[in-house]
Parts: C-alpha cells; structure tokens; sequence
C-alpha cells in the first residue's frame, strides 16, 4: 500500500463517525494498538516536549525504508501518533517526504496540528520528515 | 439590569444571590453553540466575557467619541479626554484609591507589574537585593523581578491544601529584601491569601507591598486604603472588561518617587536634547496615546459589576465553587482537587487519575465544555504538586448550577471513555 492508499484507509474508517465522542474512541484505541517506543529511546535525547504534552519519536532506516516508533505521554496524541507511524512506516525518504499527511485534517483533527495547541505534534511531524531527509542524504 | 435576589433561606444558606437568568441576557456569547451543544463556559479565569454594554460602549466610543486624549483643543478631542479621565475616576471609586492619579492605565496586570518592576528596579535593586513572592505566583509576578540583574526571587511556600505559608514569611526577609510582591488569588489554586496580614508584616519591616489583583478584584472587593498596599495590579478582561487595558494603582509617595516606566508622548512636560522633564502624575506613566477606547469600556465593565453588587457575585461563585468541588469529589472516582484552602475563589483545579489534562481538556470541548488545561502559567506550583499539568474549570458571575451539573457530566464521561480499558 502506498502511503496515500493508508491514510485513505484511515479518513474512510473515520468517514462514518459523526459524533465527535465516537472519533476520539477510535482514536483512542489506534493509541492502544500502538506498540509505543523501545524503553531506550524514551529519553532527553529523542523528546520532543510541547508546552502541553510530551512526545517520543525515534526512526531506523533499513533496506532503502525508515521505520518509526512513536509514543506520547497524552493518550489523543499517541493515537494521532500512530497513524502517522503507521502511515509512514516501510516508506522510503522519497515517498515519505512527498507525504501530504492531510489526513489529520480530513478526520478532523487539524486542531491538534496548530502551533497554538503547543502539544508537540507539528514538532513530531517535523521530526519524522527529517529522519527520512537525513536517511535520504546519508545513503544518496 | 440584573434585578438582584437576595434572600438567605431558613439554614442561613444564601440561596441564589444573582438571577443567572436574568445576567445570561447581557451576555450574547453565552448563546453560542460549539460542536452542535451549547457552550459552557469556564475558563473564566483566563477571561471573562463581556456584556453587551461593554461591547457597545466599545463602539459607541468610535462612533462618537473617538480622538487622541489629552492634547487637542478642539471639541472631540475634549470629550475623549474628559470620558478617559472619567474611567480614571471611576476605576479610582472601584478600588477605594485616595487619588485619581494614582490610577496608572497599562496594558493590564504583566504590564503593570513589570512597570513596577522595572521602575522599582532602577531605583532601588542592585545584584544581590532580594524580592520576595509566593510560590503559587503567575509567571507574570516571576519573571518580571528576575529580568532585574542579579535580583533574587525567594517565594513564600505553600501547604498542601494550597493556604500560603504566612508564617515563614518573617524568617525570608534579609536586609538584601527590597519589596514583596504577592498575588491576592492564585489562578491555579484559588487560595484567597491574607494579603493584609502580609502587607502588615512587610510595612512594619519598611518593605512595600505590590499585590497582583488579576484574580482578586474580579471576585472580591478591593479597598486599597483598607489594605494599604503600595501597588495593586489587575487587567481589564478578567472583570468583564476589554483586553488590552489594566490598571496599576501605586500610592502616589511611591509614583512621585519611581523613574518613568517608558518615554514617549503624553508622559513629558518639556524635551530638549539636554535635558527632559516629565509630566506630573499619572501621565509620567502612560507614554505614548493611551488605551481611551479601553478605559471607558473598563469603566462601564466596572459600572455593571457595581450594580449586580461584588458581593452577590462573590456568594454566588462561592456556591458554584462549593457545589462543584462537592460533585466533582462524589461523582468522579480518582478525582483530585488542587487547592482546597479554606479560603478560596472561584477556581476549581484537579486531575483525575490515569488521565493526563490534555486528554481531559479536549474532550471536554467536544463537550462544549471550555476549560483550561496546561501549567496555568505557575509551573511552580505544578512542581510543587510533581504534575505536567492540571485541568482548571473557573466561574463567573453568569455560570450556573446546571452548567456545573453539565461539567460534572462531562468529566465522567471522559473518565469512562479512558478507562473503558
């Protein structure tokens, strides 16, 4: 699947939720599926602290493809977190850095991507296109 | 107007000291629905809302009345500045002040303690001198004193319950102590603090006393002379008013004595590249064209607030605060207040165990329920606590019972639908 193909997988399971409750359930349960981030990348090192939550990301590169672990210390942005880990996951730097990645804002959590909201996530975001820009560079 | 109900029941409990009912209609806002529900609105402590008087007078103003104060001679420009230094007066009436010019406008309470600060500092601080506040301060009654060079901030420590440490106030003072700087409600915990017993205690160590009102003139009422207090700080939009306007009250001894805050127009009696003088009380404060739009709008805001009675609205938040600490305590297992000081406003602080605030927060908006969530600007008092943040619902004269039944509900809900694991 490509990268597009996920997250219109994702924007259809939530096309039918139209109480904003039922979204944040199902968002809650993609946070819960997420196996989260090895114990020795939860530090300093890999933290990415907003002023309202906090957020792990860490990415290793093999055979030509980035592989992210995420996590995040609130349970809304863990869930959001893990469909971006899971979007982007086996992706190689090129597709990952021509990534829109709107389908935050088309499951209606655009919200939780303004400066304004300070949890972390555009930080996050940021973060996971230059694990793929520097895997990119280091293996050209 | 709010036609006021005041009656006691039989048990002696003031029942409803204000029809909300009544008070809802002044305020357009509160009609708004948000996600299809209707608002609810209790994040009054980082705003209040505003009447529709105050709005109006806003425009009135810029259809009628609108031209730089204090320097035409002609006709509107003499209207302007006749209707802000009215606001000058009836601010003055509102605090009990001695003098009308000891009224400063600024921007709002940061402003006016970093005025204060800056002003203070330049007389009287050198590296090593100390400055004492509280450890459930603002951030705003913090970093303004740390930004004077080589000053130390020592805060006053609080008990678990929230009730500042009073008593250790005398053993933090230190020839090096050069003022005392205090809030008089917390915004975080709501402790009420016994700013007179403080000011006492520093006046009798010939220490002055600034009290950062932000959330104490909205709630309570505010006599500056009763107090004696040196500097009183507070902001337009947390009683109702605009943003953008506050006000600094400084005894004039200490205003005749402090340096000028900013230079610029308005606050100069003469300039020549040798040498300037500057303008007599309070213009020596307000460089640059004042906030007259504000000032008059801060005036009715004031006006409003006096004829539904401080009082009334200080009971009738009183029973929200209590009613809601009681239902949130009964229905919410793992429910924990922050702050239960015998003495407290109208803001109710906590976290739910297992549920981190950003969570809480946002699906309490989903809710239509608006409250704050973060580190309140006081990160002191969350490492205090040894928490990132805290959820905080605060009330104002025009929230309800059912509205905290609402908040009530909500956060059950949350509470189920984060721990259906």
């Amino acid at each position: 699947m490509t990268i597009q193909e996920k997250e219109d997988e994702i924007t259809a399971e939530f096309e039918f939720l139209t109480d904003w409750l039922d979204k944040y359930e199902l968002i809650i349960d993609k946070g819960n599926a997420n196996k989260g981030i090895d114990e020795k990348y939860k530090t300093e090192q890999y933290l990415i602290e907003g002023c309202q939550s906090k957020v792990w990301v860490h990415a290793e590169y093999r055979d030509g493809k980035v592989y992210y672990e995420g996590e995040s210390n609130t349970e809304i942005v863990g869930g959001i977190i893990s469909m971006l880990v899971e979007v982007l996951s086996g992706e190689t730097p090129d597709a990952i850095l021509d990534a829109k990645l709107d389908f935050i804002e088309k499951i209606g959590l655009k919200e939780h991507l303004s400066p304004t909201r300070s949890n972390g996530m555009l930080a996050m975001i940021k973060q996971m296109r230059m694990y793929a820009l520097v895997f990119k560079e280091k293996n050209a | 107007m709010p036609k006021k109900i005041n009656f006691v029941s039989a048990n002696g409990f003031t029942e409803m000291a204000i029809d909300t009912n009544l008070i809802r209609q002044d305020f357009p806002i509160l009609q708004t629905q948000v996600y299809e529900r209707p608002l609810i609105y209790l994040d009054n402590a980082a705003t209040t809302q505003k009447p529709r008087c105050v709005v109006e007078k806003i425009a009135d103003n810029y259809y009628k009345e609108n031209a730089n104060v204090h320097r035409g001679v002609h006709f509107l420009s003499q209207v302007a500045t006749e209707a802000h230094e009215a606001a000058r007066e009836e601010v003055r009436k509102f605090i009990n002040a001695r003098h009308s010019h000891e009224i400063i406008f600024t921007r709002g309470t940061t402003e006016s303690i970093n005025l204060v600060a800056s002003s203070f500092g330049r007389l009287k601080l050198q590296p090593g001198d100390e400055v004492i506040v509280s450890q459930m301060e603002h951030h705003s009654n913090i970093v303004p004193w740390q930004l004077q060079p080589g000053v130390e901030v020592r805060p006053i420590p609080f008990a678990e319950d929230g009730t500042l440490l009073v008593d250790q106030l005398e053993s933090l003072i230190t020839p090096k102590t050069k003022i005392i700087s205090v809030a008089h409600v917390s915004n975080t915990l709501g402790t009420v603090n016994p700013i007179k017993q403080i000011i006492a205690i520093a006046h009798a160590h010939k220490l002055p006393v600034l009290i950062d009102g932000a959330q104490g003139v909205p709630h309570a009422k505010v006599d500056v002379q009763d107090l004696d207090c040196d500097f009183y700080a507070f902001s337009g939009h947390k009683i109702y008013g605009p943003t953008g306007i506050g006000v600094l009250y400084g005894k004039e001894e200490w205003l005749n004595e402090l340096p000028p805050y900013q230079g610029g127009g308005d606050m100069i009696d003469q300039v020549t590249f040798a040498k300037t003088t500057y303008a007599a009380l309070p213009f020596k404060f307000e460089a640059g064209t004042p906030d007259f739009i504000g000032s008059t709008a801060l005036a009715e805001a004031l006006r409003y607030v006096q004829k539904v009675g401080i009082e009334n609205i200080a009971a009738h938040e009183n029973d929200l605060l209590q009613y809601a600490t009681e239902q949130l305590k009964a229905e919410v297992p793992g429910m924990r207040i922050y702050g239960e000081s015998v003495h407290k406003s109208s803001v109710i602080s906590f976290l739910v165990e297992g549920i981190h605030p950003y969570d809480m927060g946002t699906i309490l908006d989903k809710l239509g329920i608006a409250v704050r969530t973060g580190h309140h600007c006081a990160q002191p008092v969350m490492d205090a606590f040894g928490v990132e943040g805290m959820v905080r619902a605060s009330f104002a004269m025009y929230n309800t019972r059912e509205e905290v039944d609402q908040l009530v509900a909500g956060v059950k809900r949350v509470t189920k639908l984060f721990r259906r694991m």
